[in-house]
This record gives structure tokens, C-alpha cells and sequence, in this order.
């Protein structure tokens, strides 16, 4: 491209007014996290929006309510996947009242898969749904780039997650308490933060049962701290 | 469509694509790898001993192109052994480290290859120096290629300063496991090297006696 523009003549004066950081597309950097436990399921996020090198919201809420007790955790572009969640949170809502009945988790998830799956090319999406319901309980649906759909015990995503693989598979367990989760998930996301520039800020985190949903926020200071920083 | 009949890795560069970790204790170091090496999407060697000795107490780790991290190994063994008989002593880990790093700054552009230098000495006692990109570095505990990105969060987690010699050696061999779980690029064995004022131990841990993790 560069020998291109050597040959050929200046016509026009070249020079672009907007700065570099405004012409890049708006991302979630982010590492986002869900955990399974009986009677419900714990979600978490990092906070940091970036457009380049610019953080674009220092205090981002990752985690979209989609319904009462149904949530998804949001990675990628900020763009694409707020347009789905709130595309995913209309029709679960409309399928909701002609059910009289609160939606499962599979049918959130099952929704954004189709959404994710048809529109694969164009969308840079990668979401985790978790949530509540009467028939199965506590359940996490991971929703990747590319549209798959698969349940897992517990599920991690974006781009700091890399860093986390190791930690998760090393530490988690079976049969978790809601507080043990909810440890195991400020745990994971801090170590990420620590080494993904694309991730930072606060840890936001919600807890959801039978009772309702229940948020959260841990500040910088009040981060966990590992012996090698 | 490709011409050729014959299989794509033949064409492939061949990569260490690799995990590596140093950690450094009172009285010594923990060197430790993978031992897979891949071309393309074929592992060519599934038992590769990428800890190659540089010195008596120095060890270097191998990452990146398999043919590079090779070749600047050798010079550097070369060139210590001259050094050391010239000082009529061991070499200092940091005079290994500085070659490496030499080399691997003039070279930076042509050479796709990071190693881990590690070892005891009189004057220091055990040393990590990363030598990425040409830069030297020490630090308390090193990891490095492909599979060294999923373990950031695990190693940050766990270590901690005053680890024995076997928390060192136990501490490595989980770490490379978790890497080689989740990194299509490492696999195979642990090679683990422990350098001390005694002098060097080998060990291999087998595929079969790896510390099992969460596996979903």
C-alpha cells in the first residue's frame, strides 16, 4: 500500500482532521466470567472500553440484563453486541408474555446463538449467558465468535481470558458456595486485568438466584493482590 | 488449488511452538519445558528437549523457530566455553544471558526466537534473565512461547518469594501442565532441570504421571 501512494500525484491534500483514536472501532477489550453454583450462578466483568489506545468508559457495565433473572456478560465490539442484547431482550421479552411464564436460560442463550450464528461474517460478538430459572436451575451458556453454543460449568471470555486458562483449570471446583464463586470470579478477573491492557478498571459482579439479582462493584484499591506485583 | 501432492507440513517452518518456565530459589534455579515441535499442523518431534545447555550451571530455554533458538544456543555454548577457560571459572548466569541478548538484539529482525536463561553462580546464587525482543532482564520466575499466555493469571497467583526446591519443581511441573491443556502448540512431556552450587539434576515428568486439572 505504501509504494502505491508513492506513485502516485498529490492532488488533494491528504491530511485526515480526525484523530487516530476516533477512526478506530469501539471495543470491549474486557475479560468477562460466569460461574454456576447450586441455586444460581455468579457473573463478572472487568469495566474497560477502549477505542485504540483511548479508554473510551473507565466504568463500563459489561453485564445486560436481558431479563429478570437472565443475564449476559457483552465482549467484542461494544456496537455489535449491545445491538444483539437488545434484539435478544425484545423477543425473549414478547416470547415471555405469550408464555405467561418466565423464559429458561437455554431460550436466551438459543437466541443469541441464532442471531450470533446467522449474522457470523459482519459480527464481532462474544457472549456469555447466565441466569436463573425454575427448570434447571442455575446455568451458563457461552456464546463465541462464530455462533457455537455450548453449557459449561463455568465459562470465561475475551481477550484477557488468555491469561486466565491456566488459573481457572487449576482452581476450580466442583460444588462451589455462592461466596466461594463469587471469590473464585474477583480472583480471575483481577490476575487478567493485571495483564491484559485491554482490561481494567472495576470489577462488576452479580449474583443470581431464585431470590433476584444481586449486584455488586469492587474498586481498584480494593482489589485482590497477588505476591508477584 | 495446490499443485503439490505432497503433505503441507513439509512446506511448514518448523516451530517450537512451546511453554517455558524458569523460577529461581534460595540456592538455585528450576528450569522447565514442554516437549512438542510443530510444523504447521504436525507435530514433527513430540519429545524434544528444549532445556539445552549452555554451561555447567547455565541453562537456556528454546521458544520460536526451532532452527534460530537452535542456532543461537550454540554460539553462546561456544563462545561461554571460550570465556570460561579464558577466566579460568564458571561463568556468571548474567555473562550467558548478555550473549544471548547480544545476539538476539543485532539479529532482531531476522531472528524469530526468545530464550530463557537460567543458572547458579558464586557471586548471585540462582538467576532467571528474560532475553525478549533483545532486551535482558532479571526476574524472580520466567515464563515464555505460545503457551505461556494462558498461565500469566496461574503463575501470578501462586508464586510466592522463599519457595523450596521442590515447591519450585512442583510449582513448574503444574504450571506446564495447565499450559500444555490448553495450548494446541505444547504437549508431550515436562523436561525439568534444577541448577544448584551441587551441580545440575534432569528429570522427565511422563504424560501419564502429569497433575490433572479441571478438563471441560
Amino acid at each position: 500500500m505504501a509504494a502505491a501512494m508513492a506513485g502516485a500525484t498529490r492532488l488533494s491534500y491528504n491530511h485526515n482532521l480526525t484523530p487516530e483514536w476516533a477512526r478506530q472501532e469501539v471495543s470491549t477489550g474486557t475479560t468477562i466470567m460466569a460461574v454456576e453454583f447450586d441455586g444460581g450462578v455468579v457473573m463478572g466483568a472487568d469495566s474497560r472500553t477502549t477505542t485504540g489506545a483511548y479508554i473510551a468508559n473507565r466504568v463500563t457495565d459489561k453485564l445486560t440484563q436481558i431479563h429478570d433473572q437472565i443475564f449476559c456478560c457483552r465482549s467484542g465490539s461494544a456496537a455489535d453486541t449491545q445491538a444483539i442484547a437488545d434484539a435478544v431482550t425484545y423477543q425473549l421479552g414478547f416470547h415471555s408474555i405469550e408464555l405467561d411464564e418466565a423464559p429458561l436460560v437455554q431460550t436466551a442463550a438459543n437466541l443469541f446463538k441464532e442471531m450470533c450464528y446467522k449474522y457470523r461474517e459482519e459480527l464481532m460478538a462474544g457472549i456469555i449467558v447466565a441466569g436463573w430459572d425454575k427448570r434447571r436451575g442455575g446455568q451458563v451458556y457461552t456464546v463465541p465468535m462464530g455462533g457455537m453454543m455450548v453449557r459449561q460449568p463455568f465459562s470465561i471470555g475475551g481477550s484477557g481470558s488468555s491469561y486466565i486458562y491456566g488459573f481457572v483449570d487449576s482452581s476450580y471446583k466442583r460444588g462451589m458456595s455462592k461466596e466461594e464463586c463469587l471469590q473464585f470470579t474477583a480472583n480471575a478477573l483481577s490476575l487478567a486485568m493485571e495483564r491484559d491492557g485491554s482490561s481494567g478498571g472495576v470489577v462488576r459482579l452479580a449474583a443470581i438466584s431464585e431470590s433476584g439479582v444481586e449486584r455488586r462493584v469492587i474498586l481498584g484499591n480494593q482489589l485482590p493482590k497477588f505476591a508477584s506485583c | 488449488m495446490p499443485l503439490s501432492s505432497e503433505p503441507s507440513w513439509l512446506n511448514c517452518e518448523v516451530s517450537t511452538g512451546t511453554t517455558i518456565m524458569a523460577v529461581e530459589f534460595e540456592g538455585g534455579v528450576v528450569i522447565g519445558s514442554d516437549s512438542r515441535v510443530s510444523a504447521g499442523q504436525s507435530v514433527v518431534n513430540r519429545v524434544m528437549n528444549k532445556l539445552s545447555r549452555l554451561h555447567d550451571n547455565v541453562y537456556c530455554a528454546l521458544s520460536g523457530s526451532a532452527a534460530d533458538a537452535q542456532a543461537v544456543a550454540d554460539i553462546v555454548d561456544y563462545q561461554l566455553d571460550l570465556h570460561s577457560i579464558a577466566m579460568g571459572r564458571l561463568p556468571l548466569v548474567r555473562s550467558a544471558a548478555n550473549m544471548v541478548k547480544d545476539i538476539s538484539y543485532k539479529y532482531k529482525e531476522e531472528l524469530v526466537a526468545h530464550l530463557i536463561v537460567a543458572g547458579w553462580d558464586k557471586r548471585s546464587g540462582g538467576q532467571v534473565f528474560g532475553t525478549l525482543g533483545g532486551l535482558l532482564i532479571r526476574h524472580p520466575f520466567a515464563v515464555g512461547g505460545s503457551g505461556s499466555t494462558y498461565i500469566y493469571g496461574y503463575v501470578d497467583a501462586t508464586y510466592r518469594p522463599g519457595m523450596s526446591k521442590e515447591d519450585c519443581l512442583q510449582f513448574t511441573t503444574n504450571a506446564l501442565s495447565l499450559a500444555m491443556g490448553r495450548d494446541g502448540s505444547s504437549g508431550g512431556v515436562v523436561y525439568l532441570v534444577s541448577i544448584t552450587e551441587k551441580g545440575t539434576e534432569e528429570k522427565v515428568v511422563l504424560g501419564n504421571n502429569l497433575p490433572q486439572f479441571f478438563d471441560e
